[in-house]
């Protein structure tokens, strides 16, 4: 993760009047997932467009794998993996049919062509349907068909827009854990979406978009850190004399609640399960159940906007 | 700036993947069933007017393409009706059908640009249109062989060749407008009706407002009214305004190569014909240079038509 593989400084997008992207710098290293996440129309697609060449750089820079995507937009889009959102196929082409197209127009060899669209297509489960027209395919299975086309391209980045928006929970599930096989090849994963729940589990890192703006970035628990003052709500179910004193006493434990008898809920900056434990055993407390609820980027987000709402309400009304 | 990379990188592949959509769609197969049938029909009426009133006509074969029997229109004016038609069905859903079926973006994010996919997509329209004018060529030379038991002359094969490159110039410039609108409009349905509604009012329209737009610019001289002939003022200002529609450039084109014996596509001043021996066919070269600025304004239609849309496909946003 040393090495940065997009570096976006001061990236601006404007159009007549709107500032759709205003003024973003962030650096994404090799075999990270990254997550652009906000509300729609905070400028998260616009900023994937401009990294791909597809849509001119008002002010700025980013560089893609070293290249520039407004000079060298075809070096750029031979080595990035693109599924735009709400992705289509042509529907009267079989999924291979539709595979082989893409790969002409990457000029890949007809000998490995063929080769390369059967790996990709079972590595997201599409063998047995790869003959059937892709109008007869589900939302999702068009969807993993469009990350077999970024397999296939052996793409070194692979770029997501919404992925899973549309998609039922076990689909999602399913395709967040083929997001999770990609890290495992050290493609480097950009997400995109405004579902933060969802997301929050495959990210390494996440950037928090907020009209045109990143407002946060980091990986969830520094965000926590920064936002909530800490995020990890500790349950402690146990038995005997003291043990909220003890509890509080125990390092990155900010407060102890009490909602029932013998149940302790902990807020802390990180997960203090072992010290708690520990702190239990040694005030000879029977210790009965112990749990974490890590984080949630929603409550972050929350967190974060609600003292800038207004403020924001009002600028947008300005401009 | 400077943009590396060949701008026909892909062209190929989406030439041959388009053509290979035209010919295997259900659209295709009923354009083409429309254009025989009704290309039959002509031809039949034809064959059997020239069988009635055969003289000793030299160039009896192209008669196959010009020559009408009520209540069918010659073989020639039903193709000026339905080129229009078959170039705008191929044509009109081009971009606007990538935007909705959401394939335009995840195309152009491979390792191609722009200029491919369009050019791609016209080329291949062109050649499906192409391929469907040589076989209709082909079933008029073979049909004539058959039924009027004279072989073409070299020439006449010459002739309704240029013919045949003519009439490809002519579908260049609706598959250009059909192509054109399908990137204005976002709608298919709207961009064939904007193309169905364009070739109408070139066609049928046109020819009567150029008439009455004439004569408000230069009106009829009081001595040739008198004469009860038309006024050569009004005349040019007319013929002017009926070249703009390519309807018109490509009758009076189709009609210099196809029957020699024109000699001009204006008027003419009785002065004009001394010396010439009337009834008499031009060479072929003449007739060549006859057409030739119509030819040349169907071309250049086609440019132009395909440089504004590829301008303003180029400053469009991808985004669906």
């Amino acid at each position: 993760m040393n090495e940065n593989v997009i570096e976006a400084a001061g990236l601006t997008k404007r159009y007549d009047a709107a500032i759709a992207v205003d003024g973003i710098s962030f650096a994404v290293g090799r075999g990270e997932i990254f997550g652009l996440l906000g509300p729609n129309g905070a400028g998260k697609t616009t900023t994937i467009l401009m990294m791909l060449g597809l849509t001119d750089i008002s002010d700025g820079a980013v560089r893609v794998l070293g290249f520039d995507p407004q000079r060298e937009p075809l070096a750029v889009k031979r080595r990035v993996g693109y599924l735009p959102d709400q992705v289509g196929f042509y529907d009267h082409l079989t999924a291979r049919e539709n595979l082989a197209y893409t790969a002409r127009l990457l000029g890949f060899d007809p000998d490995e062509r063929n080769a390369l669209i059967d790996a990709a297509l079972s590595r997201v489960r599409l063998t047995d349907v790869a003959d059937k027209r892709v109008a007869t395919f589900s939302r999702g299975m068009v969807q993993r068909l469009g990350l077999a086309e970024i397999v296939m391209k052996r793409a070194e980045i692979a770029i997501l827009d919404e992925p899973t928006s549309g998609l039922d929970p076990q689909a999602t599930e399913e395709f967040l854990d083929m997001i999770r096989a990609l890290k495992s090849d050290n493609v480097t994963v950009l997400l995109s979406s405004h579902l933060l729940e969802r997301v929050q589990r495959v990210c390494d890192r996440v950037a928090l978009f907020q009209a045109g703006r990143i407002a946060l970035i980091g990986s969830v628990a520094e965000l926590a850190r920064q936002v909530l003052g800490g995020g990890f709500a500790v349950d402690v179910e146990a038995a005997g004399d003291g043990l909220a004193e003890r509890l509080a006493a125990v390092a990155g434990v900010s407060a102890v609640e009490r909602p029932a008898p013998e149940h302790y809920r902990l807020l802390a900056d990180r997960d203090v399960r072992p010290d708690a434990a520990r702190a239990v055993v040694a005030a000879g407390g029977a210790l009965r159940r112990l749990s974490v609820e890590e984080p949630s980027l929603d409550a972050i987000y929350t967190g974060f906007f609600q003292g800038q709402t207004a403020e924001n309400e009002g600028a947008r009304d300005a401009a | 700036m400077r943009r590396e990379g060949s701008p026909w990188q892909g062209l190929g592949t989406v030439t041959i993947k388009e053509l290979a959509d035209h010919l295997s769609s259900a659209r295709m197969r009923v354009l083409e069933w429309l254009v025989v049938l009704t290309a039959v029909a002509a031809l039949y009426g034809a064959i059997q007017q020239i069988k009635d009133t055969t003289a000793e006509d030299p160039f009896v074969f192209l008669r196959l393409f010009t020559v009408a029997r009520a209540p069918l229109p010659s073989f020639v004016s039903i193709l000026g009706f339905l080129i229009p038609l078959m170039a705008i069905g191929l044509g009109f859903d081009a971009v606007n059908g990538e935007h909705n079926r959401r394939t335009l973006s995840r195309i152009l994010s491979q390792p191609i640009y722009r200029d491919a996919l369009l050019l791609g997509k016209f080329l291949a329209g062109l050649a499906t249109l192409a391929i469907s004018l040589v076989c209709l060529w082909l079933l008029v030379i073979g049909l004539g062989l058959l039924l009027l038991g004279v072989p073409p002359s070299g020439e006449e094969v010459a002739r309704s060749l240029i013919f045949l490159l003519i009439a490809l110039a002519y579908a260049g410039v609706w598959l250009a407008v059909a192509i054109l609108f399908s990137i204005l409009f976002r709608s298919p349905a709207t961009a064939a009706l904007a193309s169905l509604g364009l070739w109408l009012f070139l066609a049928l329209l046109w020819p009567m407002f150029a008439g009455a737009v004439a004569q408000v610019i230069a009106p009829p001289d009081l001595n040739y009214v008198l004469l009860g002939q038309p006024s050569p003022g009004t005349l040019a200002w007319q013929q002017g305004f009926e070249r703009l529609s390519p309807t018109q450039l490509f009758a009076e084109a189709v009609i210099a190569v196809l029957s020699p014996m024109t000699r001009s596509l204006g008027m003419v001043f009785i002065s004009q014909l001394e010396g010439a021996v009337m009834g008499q066919p031009l060479p072929l070269a003449q007739s060549l240079m006859l057409a030739w600025p119509q030819a040349v304004g169907l071309i250049a239609a086609t440019i132009l038509l395909f440089v504004i849309g590829y301008v303003a496909f180029q400053r469009q946003e991808v985004r669906a």
